[in-house]
């Protein structure tokens, strides 16, 4: 399918185009969404994105499904309650590093534990961009934000290893820059029965990188060319050569049970007169 | 399959009879929390609400409860929670987008005694402005606070209407009293049971506009799934449901979101009035306050005092039409509640100095005795004459 007819199929085309600043990488990583959902050839009527607050989750408002926009750390609470109502949707979730790592942290340890079958792409920017550029959780440590005028003494922090600790099955990470590695794993994400987790790392030139030393999103891009290292390569690579770097591609993926479908063989299914 | 809802008299408390109304209107998605004195709704409904096919999901926290149904009210399931105090705080940002987005659900708020952790988990009536103002900006609000163990029930079926009928959270705000005594009732038959499903839209998708209200105020709504694929949102929005930036869509919003509720004024908000036509005195009571108020005026009228009860049965809106009623006759009213004076706000904006109204509070964590309603009655009527 063409760009256009990608964008024609999948994007509310009036309400383009979209707030994001030039240079932002919020793009890139909406269309790697749109691509994965055409290659796995989702149901468009029976598919639901639900965002919470920040920049990354306006994305749903520019794509043409049933979307929700909810409340600041909440996506993954209101997701929940739509799968579980109805397990035969897809549901989507598009969140920020701020949205699910700070205020909804509790909320991603949650519904990994439970591994419902939910499909969660971060949009990990490294700062609030909404407000103006506030460091999150996931702002790399001694990084300057309007919040950490003298650098964040926060310490660096790892979402993946998280999700993967709390349960998620499918766990993966991907760059703006690497686009088609992304949509692959994003694709995988969609497929897998489960609680996915993808983590896309994208670029803020406008209020990450020009505190940090990033004259231009092309430098941001390059620097995620640089840094990033494939999860396959790591393994051959000492302590020494991984120092700074981060991981990419698919760090986890396990087969385990699925609550929503637990939920009708157990609970359902035994109040029709199935064994305690 | 035989239910609880089949079975005639029978020993219930209010929070079970709640569990049974809720499955009577059709409710079929329950998210929440363990907090007393409410958590019994939600024990009832992880038992029942499986063999109807519905679902129950225990959240991580009061937070997600609430969006968890607002998210499946979405996907077209009547949906409720149930919290008490501390629960109920947590909640409220989440109502407020339920009452931006006019996504039907119900939350039952069993009070406790507050703020913070405050004497658990011990009676009071503290919730009565909260559960009209507890989130931000203007916002419509419908609050039921029933009496008895029936009449949980029937109100918890009218929340969940109330709630269908004009898309908008409804809050069900018991009191640890009514919550957790026993009553031995009898529920209506199944039949009997006046139940109210959302409208749905009929045009056809290309067509729809979500925000687009019908005659009554109020814009149909399809569930996610349905292939109207429509956006939702807190952010102030048009008639697409898009956010639109625009003040002047905020205003028309939100004033329509109030109207919906003020429209019906006469029919929602009301009250139980008991021996107040002839009344020097009427004592103004709700929730379990009420019972207490009844007792007074009965053994005040052996003792030849005229004393009557006007009960709110909704708190908001609150039934104006009670307070003009009883203003014609009555010479004062005492406004008896287990709070500082929350009810007694209301009661004298709408009194206008009509006729003056005196407190009587109790903060104590114990109920107010039909003894302290007769003492204050006469009180009251010493200053009065």
């Amino acid at each position: 399918m063409s760009i256009k007819e990608l964008v024609n199929r999948y994007c509310r085309t009036d309400k383009l185009p979209h707030i994001w600043c030039t240079g932002c990488g919020n793009g890139i990583v909406m269309g790697a969404i749109i691509r994965a959902f055409d290659q796995t050839d989702l149901d468009q009527d029976k598919t639901v994105i639900v965002s919470g607050i920040g920049c990354s989750s306006r994305a749903p408002g520019y794509m043409n499904f049933d979307t929700l926009h909810a409340t600041h750390g909440r996506a993954l609470a209101y997701a929940t309650g739509i799968k579980l109502a109805r397990p035969e949707l897809n549901v989507v979730v598009i969140t920020g590093d701020g949205d699910c790592a700070a205020i909804g942290g509790n909320h991603l340890i949650h519904a990994a534990r439970r591994n419902i079958d939910l499909t969660v792409v971060v949009f990990n920017n490294s700062i609030y961009g909404m407000t103006g550029g506030q460091f999150s959780p996931l702002t790399p440590a001694q990084s300057y934000a309007t919040t950490a005028p003298y650098g964040s003494i926060d310490r660096n922090f790892d979402l993946c290893n998280l999700a993967q600790a709390a349960g998620a099955t499918y766990v993966a990470r991907g760059t703006a820059y690497h686009t088609r590695q992304l949509l692959g794993l994003i694709a995988t994400g969609l497929k897998h029965k489960g609680f996915s987790f993808i983590e896309a790392v994208t670029q803020c030139p406008m209020y990450y990188g020009r505190r940090n030393n990033f004259r231009t999103a092309v430098d941001m891009l390059n620097w995620q060319r640089e840094h990033a290292v494939n999860v396959k390569a790591a393994g051959r690579m000492t302590a020494e050569q991984l120092d700074g770097k981060f991981l990419i591609g698919e760090l986890h993926r396990e087969s385990a049970p699925e609550y929503t479908a637990v939920y009708e063989e157990k609970i359902i299914a035994r109040t029709k007169g199935g064994a305690r | 399959m035989q239910t609880q809802l089949e079975r005639r008299a029978q020993l219930l408390s209010g929070n079970e009879a709640c569990v049974y109304g809720a499955i009577a209107a059709g409710v079929r998605f329950f998210a929440g929390y363990p907090i007393t004195p409410s958590t019994e709704i939600a024990e009832g409904l992880a038992q029942e609400l499986p063999k109807y096919g519905g679902k129950f999901i225990q959240m991580e926290d009061e937070i997600a409860s609430m969006a968890a149904i607002i998210g499946a009210s979405l996907a077209g399931f009547k949906s409720m929670t149930a919290t008490s105090g501390p629960g109920f705080s947590l909640k409220q940002e989440n109502i407020g987008f339920a009452a931006m987005t006019e996504i039907p659900c119900v939350v039952v708020n069993v009070q406790r005694y507050g703020p913070s952790t405050g004497l658990p988990t011990s009676p009071a009536q503290g919730d009565i402005m909260q559960a009209r103002w507890g989130t931000h900006g203007d916002h419509p609000a419908i609050v039921l606070m029933p009496a008895s163990v029936r009449e949980t029930f029937d109100l918890t079926v009218e929340a969940i209407n109330l709630a269908e009928e004009l898309r908008t959270p409804v809050i069900l705000l018991l009191d640890e009293i009514v919550g957790h005594m026993r009553e031995r009732i009898e529920l209506p038959p199944v039949d009997e049971i006046r139940v109210v499903d959302r409208v749905k839209p009929t045009e056809a998708p290309a067509d729809f506009r979500p925000y687009k209200p019908g005659p009554n105020l109020v814009p149909p709504m399809p569930a996610y799934g349905d292939g109207y694929r429509f956006h939702v949102s807190g952010l102030v929005h048009d008639e697409t449901g898009f956010p639109s930036g625009k003040g002047s869509d905020g205003d028309a919003s939100i004033r329509r979101l109030l109207a919906k509720v003020e429209q019906r004024k006469p029919k929602i908000g009301r009250a139980e009035l008991f021996q107040t036509e002839d009344a020097d005195v009427v004592v103004i009571a709700a929730g379990s306050v009420a019972r207490s108020a009844k007792a007074a005026v009965k053994e005040a009228r052996a003792r030849g005092i005229r004393l009557g009860l006007l009960r709110p049965i909704t708190a908001w809106p609150f039934p104006a039409d009670a307070i003009d009623e009883v203003s014609k006759t009555a010479k004062a009213v005492i406004v008896a509640e287990m709070n500082l004076g929350q009810m007694l706000i209301e009661v004298e904006r709408l009194m206008a100095g009509r006729v003056k109204a005196f407190p009587l509070n109790r903060i104590d964590a114990e109920l107010i005795t039909p003894e302290e309603i007769l003492a204050r009655t006469q009180e009251v009527i010493g200053s009065v004459n």
